[in-house]
């Protein structure tokens, strides 16, 4: 059903015809208004068979739905920011286990210093956590990953990360296609757990594993991880079989097929970028984007089918490696190496700072000029931090 | 105390011969049938209070439940030497997450449990007193707070044991640890405030709080089958002595934990909904030296000087427990006496 409705509330809703069985959560902004949502809709009686707990902790919230999905419920959690890092020991144990939970990430900045708004931080740092990660560029495909979301973890028997922006996806109120409950129901087939904790039947989760077999379970977890690959785009096609909308998957071209210039993002930056390139191409300029969906397993083959034309690549990235630079960056190095493609890292966004268009044009044009650095933090004020460099110098 | 109404005492011990009793009064142990949940061949140490306690406790908890139990472990030695892959000792649906969230984890599959109409299932949390009342704290009193159904069991032997003997918040002033060495002024452990969580969890008046040892195993089965015919939050501190990190005899096992009884070091009680209803009587008081005594990590108190400065302060903490829990009430006693019976 088409909806005027803020992002947060779409996707309450359609985590709600996902028939989860217990919802766990701490309030952290900006992922509040999801967790507030769907704690109304399980109070109100609306969803059956549903328990949500309020926790003391994010600790606590990846524990519980350690503990309920390991007794065969279907389990959700959302969180952000420091909340996601309070929580990662569980984060990793419950990829470890291979237990299906659903979390959803409203990104947003790790401090200190303490910021609120948007960037990647978060869900970034928790790339080699075991968990897949779908990263939202709409509220529509907030709302649709989602539910996919639930179809490829419960698949897999391994979590999976919704990433949708904080407060630019979470806060804002446009129009989205709400699932039907019956569409729902088609796509997402009650939950069947590969182990189970069980009275009549009884197994022991969560053994102490050492040397000797140690490499080999992590290997399992990596050979079960890259089969994500495979399932995440039956997912999605699956999806638009049923709910007639292209949503997931794993990347999206936009142009990008013979354009010469490629730009590379995750998140809903891609809107904003896609008008740049749009306004670009309209100019004769042969620019293109290419959207990454799932960061985690990372689609490299899939990454490098799509730039095999580009001569230069520019990606930007809201979450950077101190003292390195582009964590998208690797993992793109790594798709086209041994092509003939120049490659520049733009850090932007961070903290919530906002990405123009008026940014982004002389971004591309500088790329299409050829004359941009490799490594490029985008609207900061330089002549700031070069007198607090040299002060800070000057003090040592 | 208490609900069991075995009062026939061997002389000298707590000892309690099940041939002489009838057949529904005989302990949860004594039943061919029982679960051992905790089964033969894991890998604790010699005279390990804990599994000797965990045991017990799980047995009990099957029975009371009919064997629709789910237990979910914290990190330590109970989970490293019951579970190390591809074997396991537990012979019911368990679950190890991690060190700190035991309880947390509890309350998950008790809420699947319940989302899922299966609430004949009964949830088991537990963890050493590192993982109740250090880093596992505050999932604890979530828990608490939330009232949700899981009786939490933590089995206290005053330190980390697993990593090798380090200082918990559990562990006794004076005590000789890893991290608090029997060296300087102040040897052993600190005069802290101590951390007495069957008190903390009576403050959140949940249902049922007790505290038990394995010097009495017959009470420790009542104990946990009178918190089985509670719903909602539970927790059971189960005294369980370590001859590793106590550096005492593994036979002793059983008597030290007596002596920490006897001494009133370590009170035996009950409370619901955050009021003490019972206490087990001390029934032949001894001097809180005797029950140091017989452990290495109170030596420094002994040798080479003795030092009754902090014998004292220890033994007062005795007389505290003594006087709170009225463990050598005249009344009570005279009541104990009449009740024992055979006496």
């Amino acid at each position: 059903m088409l909806k005027q409705v803020e992002g947060s509330v779409a996707v309450a809703e359609a985590v709600a015809y996902c028939r989860p069985e217990v919802i766990c959560a701490y309030p952290i902004s900006p992922q509040t208004h999801i967790v507030e949502g769907l704690s109304k809709i399980v109070k109100k009686g609306e969803l059956a068979n549903c328990e949500f707990v309020n926790v003391e902790s994010e600790f606590a919230a990846m524990s519980v739905a350690i503990g309920a999905s390991a007794t065969g419920a279907r389990t959700y959690t959302a969180t952000a920011s420091q909340g996601l890092l309070y929580m990662v020991e569980a984060v990793y144990n419950a990829s470890g286990l291979g237990l299906p939970i659903v979390m959803t990430v409203a990104n947003r900045a790790i401090g200190g210093p303490i910021n609120i708004w948007n960037d990647h931080s978060d869900s970034m740092s928790q790339r080699d956590s075991g968990w897949i990660q779908i990263y939202a560029e709409t509220n529509q495909e907030a709302t649709d990953l989602h539910v996919q979301a639930f179809r490829i973890a419960e698949e897999l028997s391994l979590p999976v990360m919704v990433c949708m922006d904080g407060f630019i996806l979470t806060h804002a109120s446009e129009r989205v296609d709400i699932p039907e409950q019956s569409d729902v129901d088609k796509y997402l087939p009650p939950y069947v757990p590969r182990q189970v904790l069980n009275p009549a039947d009884p197994v022991s989760i969560g053994a102490m594993v050492g040397p000797e077999a140690f490499m080999e379970v992590r290997y399992m977890v990596h050979a079960k991880t890259l089969r994500a690959l495979e399932v995440i785009p039956k997912a999605a096609a699956e999806f638009q079989a049923i709910f007639n909308r292209d949503s997931g998957g794993l990347i999206r071209p936009y142009f990008s097929e013979d354009a010469e210039t490629v730009i590379i993002a995750l998140g809903s930056v891609l809107g904003t970028i896609k008008d740049v390139v749009d306004e670009q191409r309209a100019q004769g300029v042969s620019i293109g984007v290419l959207g990454i969906i799932t960061f985690r397993p990372f689609p490299f083959e899939a990454v490098r089918a799509a730039l095999k034309n580009a001569k230069q690549v520019v990606i930007i990235e809201k979450a950077f490696q101190v003292g390195i630079g582009g964590i998208v960056t690797e993992n793109i190095s790594s798709s086209i190496a041994g092509l003939d493609i120049k490659s520049n890292t733009v850090i932007a966004g961070l903290g919530g700072r906002p990405i123009t268009k008026t940014s982004l044009h002389t971004l591309f044009n500088n790329a299409t000029a050829g004359i941009l650095a490799p490594l490029t933090f985008l609207d900061l004020d330089q002549g700031l931090v070069d007198r607090e460099i040299l002060r800070e110098g000057a003090a040592l | 105390m208490t609900t069991t109404p075995v009062k026939f005492y061997q002389v000298g011990s707590f000892a309690v011969g099940n041939r002489l009793l009838p057949q529904d009064q005989r302990s949860v142990q004594s039943d061919m049938e029982r679960t051992n949940a905790l089964t033969s061949g894991h890998r604790a140490c010699q005279g390990c209070g804990e599994a000797l306690g965990a045991r017990y406790a799980l047995d009990a908890a099957m029975r009371a439940a009919d064997g629709q139990v789910i237990a979910v472990n914290a990190t330590g030695c109970l989970e490293v030497f019951s579970t190390p892959y591809p074997e396991s000792s537990w012979r019911i649906a368990w679950l190890h997450s991690l060190f700190g969230n035991a309880p947390a984890v509890a309350t998950g599959v008790a809420a699947a449990l319940k989302a899922k109409g299966h609430t004949e299932v009964r949830v088991i949390g537990q963890g050493g007193d590192g993982a109740t009342v250090d880093i596992g704290f505050g999932a604890l009193s979530g828990m608490f707070e939330r009232n949700d159904d899981v009786l939490y069991i933590c089995y206290d032997n005053e330190a980390y044991m697993n990593t090798g003997v380090q200082r918990s918040g559990a562990t006794p002033p004076a005590a000789r640890t890893a991290t608090t060495q029997a060296v300087g002024p102040q040897p052993g452990n600190v005069f802290g405030q101590g951390k007495n969580l069957p008190r903390i969890a009576m403050a959140h008046e949940i249902p049922y709080v007790a505290t038990a040892t394995v010097a009495d195993l017959r009470d420790l089965e009542a104990k946990v089958t009178r918190a089985m015919e509670f719903r909602g939050a539970r927790y059971l501190h189960v005294l369980v002595p370590c001859p590793l990190g106590w550096g005492s005899a593994s036979c002793d096992t059983v008597k030290i934990a007596r002596l920490a009884t006897q001494s009133g070091l370590f009170p035996v009680f009950e409370a619901e909904h955050g009021e003490v209803v019972a206490s087990t009587p001390i029934r032949h008081r001894v001097p809180v030296e005797e029950y140091l005594k017989l452990q290495a990590r109170y030596s420094h108190l002994f040798s080479p000087k003795r030092r009754d400065d902090v014998i004292d302060k220890l033994q007062a903490a005795a007389d505290r427990n003594i006087k709170r829990y009225a463990l050598l009430d005249e009344v009570r006693r005279y009541e104990a006496f009449e009740d024992e019976g055979a006496l």
